[in-house]
């Protein structure tokens, strides 16, 4: 059996067993619909918000981050595990002993104001559609990566799923089709990592792997592999693996590392689609363990992320076992496989027949202290019109050849190179993807980390698909425009949504606008300076009144947006003549980091600390929240009385 | 053909609050609760944002097997310390909220004695 049939083996077994499930589970109710019925166990329930937040960015492209950052990669470790922890603690149980359908909802009722529902709604909708962008395009690479398709046939296909088990199964469907998920989405991440911490280091917990030494079979020195990491990234010019704030680093100094920490954080605390798998569970008991659980099974991943960035990185960068240095012909199985895709090409620019893969971006050779570091070698060209990319992979050679084949013939291919679209350094979502083959493991084990990998973004993409649908069905349609909708009317617009929102997210996955990752990592900022003060202090002051809750978001998310798009001008106003005749000069002015040399991505601290400060220096000066509200407040605080909560589930009807 | 069912509307506390001894009961439940939720957001905070993240660079002089100490705690540490706090916060609480209920069962059955 070759990849080709495994694949289709294990993608076909995975999306049987989800699609019966969900078929089994269908619902026919609004409730049920939406929230599952109430009635799923904490552990379920754990395993099913497990597999909503590990999206395709945590399966495929978060250990490829952490290997070309090192250190700083951790941001995104902490930042979406220690949210949870602010979820947990200061969110979930009250959120679930309230009781209601939606987050919009929650701010609405607490702030008894239908603008903060529709600040709220507005929120949601956007923070969830920026992911599920990112899910379809995630969907679309795997699939013409490996079934041989074009990436719009890939995307046509994972819309088509999608749609059926949301539409078909509702949330019901949806939670138990994710625990599935989430064991094909681990069991796939996991194998590769501990094959490969066996071949490099003889642990089987890539985390304890990460901090041992290397075999003397790969290196008879048997240094520390990150310490080994270390010297090899200084070798060839990039920034250390292991050290903090360094010269190298870059924008990652200790205030932006913190600030894009924090940010994280807050971010994931509110994103709506994991905070709505809390009114999932039957009681405030159960909405914490089901918190628990879900940290728990998050952490097996992301416990095993960072090792699997570090083996990867040893295997691309080394000297010995890793890319630098090699000849054409020494180059291992995994390059070829991946050259196929353009998303790792090596085009000898300088001609002298071995691989450079360094930080040097220049065409000529940089010493540093007594290091000679070779201009880089490696690029992606994924993005390079398809007649050049195929004469590259038919025959680099002979294309830098036919550039005079001088050096300044090579300074002028790799110029008309870049001037092409292709970029330096490989692309780094091929990073897990191509471990097992680094560790040289059978095609059925590349078969599963790929049914992995969908399983990660379809699980993601269908819960943040209920979140728009209940928004919009429950939120706008119910709650605003139509409040004698009948249930059927409320069923009808969620499912309309959903298909509304697979075919705009579907064009965005095949048409993606080139900066969807970034838009993701925005979408965290946005959440942090909106939604979670809301919440907290909606559950956590009963002094918060609507004027200041809702100044405090206005500002809060106006501040944060207005600097992401001085920031990134260039790609929000869709050109750079636009972005330029507003904002002035690119560097310049209001274009430079203007508020302390923060980060766009960390940009949302600031807004939460910022919509903070609004919110409780006008909460003494305004009116305080009707009788009505501190009621509400209170009977949230109150962790008796949920046996009535059980009841509206159980309720005539349901 | 289902009905509209009305919108869930948040319960009312039961007892209802206007028995004193019963919201003292649920004050004094609010302030403990407070107290385990400062406590656990502390060590949050001290192990993500500081070990993990303010102090990585001095903490990376000591070292954790082959792992720098600062890198061991922004990749490792942080994670398993973060699943410990929520695991504590369930079993605080939990058994919190079962005290509390049976405190406010003591007041009722007294009250309506």
């Amino acid at each position: 059996m070759t990849l080709f049939h495994w694949t289709v083996l294990f993608v076909g077994a995975t999306f049987t067993l989800y699609l019966t499930i969900a078929w089994l589970c269908r619902v026919r109710d609004t409730k049920g619909f939406f929230i599952a019925g109430g009635g799923v166990p904490a552990p379920a329930n754990g395993m099913a918000t497990a597999a909503d937040w590990m999206s395709a960015a945590s399966f495929i492209s978060m250990a490829g981050l952490i290997s070309g950052m090192g250190f700083a990669g951790g941001v995104y470790l902490m930042g979406w595990t220690g949210g949870y922890v602010l979820l947990a603690l200061l969110l979930a149980p009250y959120l679930r002993k309230f009781g209601h359908f939606t987050v919009p909802d929650f701010v609405g009722d607490r702030y008894d104001s239908s603008t903060a529902r529709m600040i709220a709604l507005l929120c949601a909708i956007f923070v969830s559609f920026t992911y599920v962008v990112g899910q379809m395009k995630g969907v679309g690479v795997v699939f013409s990566g490996f079934l041989g398709v074009t990436p719009a046939v890939g995307v046509f296909i994972g819309m088509a799923i999608v749609f059926c088990y949301a539409v078909f199964g509702g949330m019901k469907g949806i939670t138990w089709t994710q625990v599935a998920q989430f064991w094909v989405l681990i069991t796939a991440f996991l194998i590769p990592a501990i094959a490969i911490s066996l071949k490099l280091t003889g642990s089987p917990v890539p985390s304890i792997g990460l901090g041992s030494q290397v075999l003397e079979g790969v290196d008879p020195a048997r240094p520390y592999l990150l310490d080994k990491l270390t010297r090899i990234n200084e070798q060839f010019g990039f920034g250390s693996y292991s050290d903090a704030y360094d010269e190298n680093s870059g924008k990652w100094n200790r205030l932006n590392v913190f600030c894009v920490c924090l940010a994280l954080m807050c971010g994931t605390a509110g994103l709506p689609h994991v905070i709505v798998r809390f009114y999932t569970v039957k009681s405030v008991k159960a909405a914490r363990w089901s918190a628990f659980w879900a940290l728990l099974f998050i952490s097996m991943l992301y416990l095993t992320a960072p090792a699997v960035a570090g083996f990867a990185r040893y295997y691309m960068v080394d000297d010995v076992a890793g890319l630098n240095g090699k000849t054409a012909q020494e180059l291992p199985e995994w390059y070829e496989n991946w050259n196929k895709t353009g998303l790792i090409a090596w085009v000898d620019f300088d001609g002298n027949g071995e691989v450079a893969f360094t930080n040097n971006l220049t065409d000529a050779v940089e010493t540093r202290g007594d290091t000679a570091i070779m201009p880089n070698e490696l690029m992606r060209i994924g993005g390079v019109p398809s007649a050049t990319r195929d004469a590259l992979l038919e025959d680099a050679d002979a294309w830098v050849a036919s550039h005079g084949g001088t050096a300044d013939g090579g300074a002028a291919a790799k110029a008309e190179l870049l001037g092409l679209g292709a970029a330096h350094h490989p692309d780094r979502d091929i990073i897990v993807l191509a471990t097992p083959q680094m560790a040289q493991l059978a095609d059925w084990v590349v078969a599963f980390v790929i049914a992995g990998g969908l399983a990660a973004a379809l699980s993601t993409a269908s819960g943040l698909l209920l979140v728009i649908s209940s928004s919009v069905s429950h939120d706008l349609y119910y709650r605003v425009m139509n409040p004698q909708a009948s249930e059927g009317q409320r069923l009808l617009v969620g499912r309309v949504t959903i298909g509304v929102a697979v075919l705009v997210a579907g064009w965005f996955g095949i048409n993606p606008p080139g900066f969807v990752g970034e838009v993701v990592a925005f979408a965290f900022g946005l959440a942090a300076a909106s939604f979670f003060p809301a919440i907290v202090l909606g559950i956590f002051s009963k002094r918060v009144g609507t004027v200041p809750a809702v100044t405090g978001m206005l500002v809060g998310i106006g501040f944060t947006a207005f600097y992401i798009v001085t920031q990134k001008a260039d790609v929000i106003l869709f050109n750079p003549e636009v972005a330029k005749a507003v904002f002035g000069e690119p560097g310049q002015g209001l274009r430079r980091p203007w508020c302390f040399g923060i980060d766009a991505q960390g940009i949302g601290t600031l807004g939460m600390l910022l919509n903070f400060a609004v919110t409780l220096g006008l909460a003494p000066l305004c009116k305080p929240p009707s009788a009505k509200v501190r009621a509400m407040v209170d009977s949230v605080r109150e962790p008796e009385g949920e046996g009535a909560a059980v009841a509206i589930e159980t309720a005539p009807g349901h | 053909m289902h009905d509209a069912p009305p919108p869930p509307t948040p319960q009312a506390p039961t007892p209802p609050p206007d028995d004193p001894a019963v919201q003292a009961a649920l004050n004094r439940y609010w302030r403990t609760n407070l107290t385990i939720m400062a406590v656990l957001l502390t060590v949050w905070a001290v192990v993500g944002l500081g070990c993990g993240v303010l102090l990585a660079d001095w903490l990376n002089q000591f070292k954790l097997g082959g792992y720098p100490l600062g890198f061991w705690f922004a990749q490792q540490g942080s994670i398993i310390t973060f699943v410990l706090i929520i695991l504590t916060y369930c079993i605080l609480l939990n058994r919190l909220d079962k005290k509390h209920h049976e405190e406010v069962k003591a007041i009722r059955n007294g009250g309506s004695a």
